[in-house]
């Protein structure tokens, strides 16, 4: 496929903060790419200076194989959804949503035909003679959202679109969004905070901290194969454990390692460094398998429950293993009568060495 | 389905009428004192006679209005309304960027810079006219200047003009213009600028669609401001235009002080205030059709 962003060593520091730092990224024509971030990590930022609200420092921008890196926003095929929506309150939804197609001085029939396309689009067909405070918050959403869509860009970006929406409003949208980026085949830039969107939309996504990008990757690649602790520990919950190499293979395909607790693990990642070097391992609270009784596995460990917390579809344990190990632990509920586990019962658990990821070496 | 409540609007007054009447008291005395009764005054004088000693005789003729219509005052009036045309558009045009400059500027400089704006007020408005005198005559702070300039530039007489009044007014009233546009301005989300500009719009055209638009209510509560009392004043008339070119509130002083015909000076008045009246119930209608629509 073809690239429709190229970001390539772009740089841009405020006063002696740098917000993004020598960063490099192509995204592919038709690609959903979300930059995934704590707040003041740089990943906004980004997306300004894709959409030409910031210059970069150092570096050039390409959209379509043309350097933008010195257009003014409104010379670039890019168009924004903005967290605040901006929707002009003086227009009405129709209004808004031709504006950028009156900038390109479009004829009015064809406006008429586009925004009546837009409007359906995003299921808001009678709302074209509404005022923007006419609406609620996840229809002014949809209104952005055709807004930017009506010129056709090359490249639609979002940032934080859904923070204001309530948790069941977003999820809808999270869908519905998908649904549309397949079906017209933009490219969509995606700014979030919120790791579940970014898991649950997204082709690839890039893990942004202190501007650079950590990680770039499918949501699986991601999820079972954190690059670093910050990546494991930001995209979902991760039990991270200090442990030092006890012996490899010649391939560093299989070795075994010694936990700061005292247990050894037996390890099927690649990767692991030379004896004695330390590392830090990660693994997934839903990996974590508990039984009362002890499996036939690799790696199984006594322990006692800790903590038990009901969530609903899953159960949450802290276990309390042996030399002061502390794991999350996360229990599918798969039915009401099945044995459960409380507080202080005294459990097994096992990590399957699949499942153990080396997120960091040294 | 009737588990809760409803109160009802007769049964839950628990504070009597006469207490809300009782809180407002204050102001409606203070209208009732300095707006409705010398406006009825002046109602009631505007159908009187005088005498010769320039007494007011309650009798009632309609002659006074008569004479309003006369063309000698007709002319008086357009000029006040064409004189105080000019000075709003240019208090608009000087305005404006000002007041979005300062709403723009950073927040510790915001107040800094308003302060600036206000400094004026903190001297007697008199003072300043006369300080406008002294830069503006002939052997004046502008004239001496404009001596100091390398090649020869015939000296400026500008006092006693029409543009010596013009700029006395702009001067007075750009305060009046500056703040309330800098409230609209303050509010302006920089998103609308950007989501514009995103869109395909150059500076020009975010300007005329997004940033005019949005701030219309300042600068329309800025051009009430400055027209309805540009159009009155004397002062500055008098003093920096020499009395040469009279505007309505000239002549409505000269009636009430020198001529000493108050029952015409109270019907040129009534008809000034009648036309102030009907443009802002006019403006306000058109504003209300507009929300409408």
């Amino acid at each position: 496929m073809s690239a429709s962003v190229e970001v390539r060593g772009v740089t841009k520091r405020y006063g002696n903060v740098t917000a993004v730092d020598n960063v490099s990224l192509t995204i592919a024509a038709g690609e959903f790419l979300t930059l995934l971030g704590p707040s003041g990590c740089g990943k906004t930022t980004l997306l300004r200076l894709i959409a030409g609200f910031e210059t970069p420092d150092a570096g050039s921008l390409l959209i379509g194989g043309v350097d933008i890196t010195n257009r003014p926003p409104y010379h670039r095929p890019v168009n924004q959804v903005f967290q605040s929506y901006a929707l002009f309150p003086h227009l009405t939804v129709g209004e808004n949503v031709a504006f950028g197609l009156r900038m390109q001085k479009m004829p009015e029939r064809e406006i008429s035909q586009r925004v009546a396309e837009s409007l359906t689009l995003v299921s808001l067909t009678d709302f074209a003679n509404r005022h923007p405070h006419q609406l609620s918050g996840g229809q002014r959403q949809r209104v952005a959202l055709a807004r930017a869509l009506a010129p056709r860009p090359q490249v639609l970006l979002l940032d934080e679109p859904l923070s204001a929406l309530d948790a069941k409003l977003r999820r809808t949208m999270q869908l519905e969004l998908k649904r549309l980026q397949r079906q017209l085949g933009v490219t969509f830039v995606f700014v979030t905070h919120d790791q579940e969107e970014a898991l649950t939309m997204s082709d690839r996504i890039a893990v942004v901290n202190h501007g650079r990008i950590e990680q770039l990757g499918s949501a699986t690649t991601i999820y079972h194969q954190p690059g670093s602790a910050f990546v494991a520990d930001f995209l979902g919950q991760a039990n991270l454990l200090k442990a030092t190499v006890v012996e490899r293979d010649l391939l560093g395909c299989v070795s075994n390692v010694r936990l700061t607790a005292g247990m050894e693990l037996r390890l099927s990642a690649t990767g692991v460094p030379a004896t004695a070097s330390q590392v830090l391992l990660s693994i997934r609270p839903e990996k974590v398998l508990v039984s009362k009784s002890r499996p036939d596995a690799e790696n199984v460990f006594s322990a006692v429950v800790e903590e038990e917390v009901f969530q609903g579809a899953t159960d949450y344990l802290v276990l309390a293993g042996e030399g002061g190990l502390r794991l999350n632990a996360l229990l599918a509920n798969e039915s009401a009568i099945n044995e459960s586990i409380v507080r202080g019962d005294k459990v097994w658990f096992a990590l399957h060495a699949d499942d153990l990821v080396v997120v960091e070496t040294g | 389905m009737h588990a809760f409540e409803i109160s009802h609007p007769a049964t839950d007054r628990r504070h009597p009428r006469w207490r809300a009447w009782l809180l407002l008291a204050p102001m409606l005395v203070w209208l009732v004192a300095f707006v409705v009764v010398p406006t009825a005054i002046l109602f009631v004088y505007s159908f009187c006679e005088r005498d010769e000693m320039g007494r007011v005789i309650f009798s009632f003729t309609l002659e006074n209005y008569q004479r309003v219509f006369d063309p000698i005052y007709l002319r008086v009036f357009i000029r006040s309304i064409a004189y105080a045309g000019v000075v709003t558009a240019i208090c608009v045009v000087v305005g404006f960027p000002v007041a979005y400059c300062i709403a723009r500027a950073r927040e510790e400089w915001r107040q800094k810079l308003l302060l600036l704006v206000m400094v004026p007020f903190w001297t007697s408005f008199l003072i300043r006219t006369y300080a406008w005198i002294t830069i503006l005559k002939q052997e004046g702070l502008l004239n001496d200047l404009i001596k100091l300039l390398p090649f020869s530039v015939a000296p400026f007489d500008l006092l006693y003009t029409p543009t010596a009044v013009i700029i006395g007014l702009v001067y007075t009233y750009l305060p009046f213009m500056i703040l309330p546009i800098f409230g609209s301005a303050e509010k302006l989300d920089i998103a609308m600028i950007e989501a514009a500009h995103d869109l395909g719009a150059g500076p020009l055209r975010v300007f005329s669609s997004v940033v005019i638009p949005l701030t219309m209510p300042g600068i329309a509560a800025g051009v009430l401001l400055v027209f309805v009392p540009a159009i009155g004043m004397f002062a500055i008339t008098d003093l920096m235009g020499g009395a040469r070119v009279p505007m309505i509130g000239n002549v409505i002083q000269n009636q009430f002080l020198q001529a000493r015909d108050w029952p015409f000076g109270a019907a040129l008045g009534m008809v000034f205030m009648g036309m102030f009246a009907l443009t802002y119930w006019i403006l306000l209608r058109m504003r209300r059709s507009e929300a409408i629509t």
